[in-house]
């Protein structure tokens, strides 16, 4: 028996240098714990060099079919890498700062990473869920490690049960799937689909708890109420993780899971992301404008991204989905850039966690308050920034595919939305600074941060090649 | 049905074949361990009951069988008598795969290895529940020291026995020791010595007998998880310490003393002493591992709970880790005499 | 009735029994004792199926270490099990209704459908023990894999939220206690007898 190992050979190289690192850091002293820091982004950035060095051309399997290696899978994985690269980059000094800069914290976001990359190249339903729970424990211990923190420790039970709750309804779901098609690989089970005419129902019973667990990771209403205690009770450095990187593998999971695997059942899954996808634009955008939390509000408008992302694969066309990919890649580059300035602020002692932390940040400094003006106004969908034109693919997908209610009632959520993310930049700008303590930071944060912000308006401008390059993997 | 209940039937006569000798061997050896370790001690041992002392275990049953069972206030009463049943039952049970010689063994399992590792760990139940059912703090003490020092040996003597079914490719334990087939160089003491040690010493530990018997010291809790039984519920639990005690030493001489196997394999005096039964040199093997554990008994002094914990942990695991590996590699190459 | 069936029924009524009894028992050792009958009845029910390895590995895994492991816990905390139903009775009613409600959801779907019948796979010649092996270290060797690093991450995760530094700890040295020497304890004072006065 041979085995085709070079396709994934990213994960098998990240997954080495994990254990090497978690190593390497049991011998290392707390003053050179820079080291397993250092050793960890290395990895990260031989990850993505690997991953572009065996980027495909075309969809292959290997290891017996139960893996799935495609364009879109390796532009997502790249794109995850480097999204928990830039968030590594942010949580350095916030970490150091709260006394848990540990080598840990960085293997289990590794590990994390790997459980990502599995997910997104996963064509078989053990595999998908074998990803998924090595994301998720891993980010229930990361959400826990903050150990003096009894909000952080609230955030990690919740977290952790209602994680747990998602997980056994989405191998439920598996379970019944498996049941009724004798074979966990998706053809097969997309085959078994397609021959079954009449008979639908089981899988639409197996469907609905896929879908649930899926809602749950997602964090799409009626199943979001995780979300903003989780995302206000972890340390922000986790947050941030939480909110991006795992996002673009949650798509991935989406897409295999039901256009992939049940394309058969699109007439019912359509139906039930129609809900999902409403109810996520309404409540996240209408909640979010009652929240004095920073970290909380960010959550209410993570849920209304993904009713927006979901909107795009609800389309069930080509290019809907390349739109939702799009969009899901804007909003990692989004969240990231925000929960980057809430840590910019905080510094050892005190977290810049709400709304009202941000007053006067133009006076404090010019620059940074530009950027946080850029992100605001790109979350909120303003021309030219790069949130605009994810928003108006997915709407105009919408539109094309004749739920032009849908995409109504998205415009007028957003506008809604506006108000909220708005109202920060009046706050940075109009109002007098609460707190005048200098920001300090480091050269990479700044740059990165930086870079962050002229990404999302320069790419704001040129969005063609991004876009390109998601309608390309996809098709 | 009828076939089924006459099927039955043999089985029970097979079970009570092994059963009957065997609490005859354990009863014996209790009185074994008093005479040796006497000696050990410049005394004599019991020497009053019938000829030379030899009545002296039948003594001990029936002054246990007429003891009256105290049940202490506020015990779970339930769990308090089914506790020694917990104890014995996998002790007893676990003799079902044992080959005593070429094709004599109760049942002839393919996953014979496993099924006496599993039951093997059934055994701390009843110690668990017997220190927590009596409701008192020495009896709960040392439950709990048994269970951590069970678990933490129960992984070393586990990979011991993973290197020896590596070497021998089966799990099956009549294939096990037919594996070793040759002479006294072809038995797995010698390529598997690491692991050898390391099962000799993690089977004191897993039957709590002194040095590892923590779980009943008597020094600093009395007696440990059985300090409030008393009668016979109290010698079921000897019993089934002693039926574990001649487990394991039968299991320590399949696995790495050739079994059944003669000694004198691939010597001029094969020949000679090819009149013995199998199940002689199988007996003879078991015994020298029952004496050196009295005799361990008797050298050395009581380890200390957290090293304990640390040889387990620390030594023993790691030691088998490597060995397991090592094993891998000479399996693969077909390093002769024994992996050919 | 054949003499399996008669056992499969035996066990397979212990086997629901003691789950229900998981979580209805009111001592939190008993439930967990009664957790252990059920993996045992389990076993014994895949014995049945000629699933020997699977039976003896759950007996062996779950009942001979993870359970222990689980009383150990259980049996040292002390649980007030009064304060824990505290919210039973307020919540039962809006349980119950959901519960009902689900299940008559789940009825009338399930009335109406007709599941295609799956047949067994016939037992393989080869042992269990082989078959399985066989194809954990070829078709599935990537799962087993990724299995065994959810293992890693959970013990990372144990030991990093758990471990405290052990400057918090005082703790001896077993070697340096052992290799004391007089002159590291006692100190000889030679002190003059003083005059009397």
């Amino acid at each position: 028996m041979s085995f085709n190992l070079l396709p994934i050979a990213p994960e098998i190289f990240l997954l080495t240098m994990a254990c090497i690192i978690l190593l390497v850091d049991a011998y290392l002293s707390d003053e050179s714990r820079d080291l397993s820091y250092q050793l960890v982004q290395g990895t990260l950035l031989g990850t993505t060099s690997l991953l572009w060095l065996t980027f495909p051309t075309q969809k292959t399997f290997i290891l017996s079919s139960l893996v799935v290696i495609d364009p879109m899978g390796a532009l997502l994985k790249l794109f995850i890498v480097a999204t928990v690269f830039v968030v590594f980059v942010y949580s350095r000094n916030y970490l150091k700062a709260r006394n848990f800069f540990k080598g840990e914290y960085f293997v289990l976001g590794l590990l994390a990473t790997l459980g990502m990359m599995t997910m997104v190249s996963a064509h078989n339903l053990l595999i998908i869920y074998l990803g998924l729970e090595l994301l998720s424990l891993s980010l229930y211990a990361m959400v826990a490690m903050h150990r003096d923190s009894s909000q952080a420790t609230e955030a990690a039970m919740k977290y952790f049960i209602l994680g747990a709750i998602a997980s056994g309804m989405l191998l439920y779901g598996m379970s019944i799937l498996y049941g009724v098609t004798g074979s966990l690989d998706l053809s097969v089970i997309a085959q078994k689909t397609a021959q079954l005419d009449g008979n639908k129902t089981f899988f639409a019973f197996g469907l609905v708890f896929l879908m649930v667990g899926l809602a749950f990771k997602f964090g799409a209403v009626p199943f979001h109420m995780w979300v903003p205690d989780v995302y206000q009770g972890a340390p922000t450095s986790v947050t941030m993780f939480i909110s991006t990187a795992p996002k673009l593998a949650a798509f991935a999971m989406l897409m295999r899971l039901l256009i992939e695997g049940l394309p058969a059942m699109q007439a019912e899954w359509q139906q039930m992301l129609v809900i999902l996808s409403v109810l996520s634009m309404a409540v996240g955008n209408i909640i979010a404008i009652v929240q004095s939390n920073i970290k909380r509000m960010l959550a209410y408008s993570t849920i209304s991204h993904v009713g927006f992302l979901l909107l795009g694969v609800l389309t069930a066309t080509q290019t809907g989905y390349a739109a939702a990919m799009f969009y899901t890649i804007v909003y990692a580059l989004m969240g990231l850039g925000g929960f980057g300035m809430i840590v910019l602020l905080s510094r050892a002692g005190f977290e810049a966690e709400n709304v009202v932390d941000f007053k006067g940040l133009n006076e404090r400094s010019p620059w940074y308050a530009f950027i946080m003006l850029i992100l605001m106004l790109s979350m909120a969908g303003v021309p030219p920034m790069l949130g605009f034109w994810a928003k108006l693919s997915v709407l105009m997908e919408a539109v094309h595919t004749g739920y032009l209610w849908l995409a109504l009632v998205g415009v007028i959520l957003s506008v809604i939305g506006a108000y909220y993310y708005l109202r920060i930049i009046w706050m940075m700008y109009f109002e007098k600074p609460l707190d005048n303590e200098p920001i300090v930071t480091t050269p990479d944060m700044q740059v990165a941060l930086s870079a962050n912000g002229l990404i999302i308006l320069g790419l704001g401008m040129f969005p063609q090649a991004l876009m390109m390059a998601c309608v390309g993997s996809i098709g | 049905m009828v076939d089924t209940l006459i099927y039955l039937l043999i089985v029970i006569i097979k079970i009570l074949i092994i059963m009957v000798p065997l609490m005859g061997a354990v009863a014996y050896l209790t009185l074994a361990e008093r005479k040796v370790i006497g000696y050990m001690q410049i005394r004599i041992g019991p020497n009053r009951v019938g000829f030379y002392g030899w009545g002296q275990p039948l003594a001990d049953a029936f002054k246990l069988m007429f003891k009256e069972i105290v049940i202490p206030q506020n015990s779970d009463y339930f769990l308090f008598f089914i506790a020694p049943m917990l104890c014995i039952a996998p002790a007893l049970a676990a003799w079902a795969v044992i080959p005593f010689a070429d094709g004599l063994v109760l049942s002839n399992i393919n996953a014979g290895l496993l099924y006496i590792l599993a039951m093997t760990s059934l055994g701390v139940y009843g110690i668990i529940i017997a220190g927590w059912a009596s409701n008192s703090k020495y009896a709960f003490l040392g439950a709990m020291r048994s269970a951590a020092q069970i678990v933490a040996y129960e992984i070393a003597m586990g990979f011991a026995l993973v290197g020896v079914l590596m070497a021998a490719g089966s799990l099956n334990l009549s294939e096990i020791v037919k594996a070793q087939n040759g002479s006294l160089i072809h038995w797995y003491w010698l390529p598997l010595f690491p692991l050898f040690l390391v099962y000799l010493i993690s089977a004191v530990a897993e039957t709590n007998r002194a040095p590892f018997d923590v779980a009943e010291g008597e020094a600093e809790i009395v007696a440990g998880f059985h300090v409030e039984y008393s009668g016979m519920l109290f010698a079921v639990f000897f019993l089934a310490e002693y039926a574990n005690m001649i487990l394991v030493a039968a299991l320590a001489s399949i696995m790495f003393l050739g079994g059944w196997l003669s000694p004198f394999q691939g010597t001029p005096l094969e020949a000679t002493f090819a009149f013995v039964p199998g199940i002689f040199w199988f007996l003879a093997k078991t015994s020298f591992f029952l004496f050196w554990y009295l005799w361990i008994r008797a050298t050395f002094p009581r380890y200390r709970y957290d090293q304990i914990m640390r040889l387990g942990w620390k030594v023993f695991i790691p030691i088998t880790l490597v060995w397991i590996v090592l094993i891998g590699v000479a399996v693969l190459l077909k390093l002769p005499p024994w992996f050919v | 009735m054949t003499i399996e069936k008669l056992i499969f029924y035996f066990f397979a009524t212990v086997l629901v029994f003691a789950a229900v009894r998981v979580i209805t028992a009111r001592n939190p050792v008993h439930a967990a004792l009664f957790l252990v009958l059920a993996f045992f009845s389990a076993a014994a029910t895949w014995l049945l199926l000629q699933a020997e390895f699977l039976a003896i590995v759950l007996v062996l895994v779950y009942v001979g270490a993870v359970m222990v492991l689980f009383l150990f816990v259980v049996m040292m905390l002390d649980i007030n099990i009064a304060k824990l139903r505290e919210g039973f009775i307020r919540y039962l009613s809006v349980g119950i209704l959901v519960g009902l409600l689900i299940l008559v959801e789940m009825v009338l779907v399930v009335r109406t459908m007709t599941a295609p019948v799956l047949t067994a796979a016939p037992v393989s010649a080869v042992p269990n023990i082989e078959a399985i092996g066989q194809v954990l270290y070829s078709i599935y060797i990537y799962p087993f894999e990724l299995a065994a690093v959810i293992l890693l991450v959970a013990m990372v995760a144990a030991i990093a939220l758990t471990m405290r530094s052990p400057r918090q700890h005082k703790y001896i040295n077993p070697s340096l206690q052992v290799n004391v020497r007089r002159a590291d304890r006692i100190r000889l004072v030679n002190l003059p007898a003083e005059p009397k006065d």
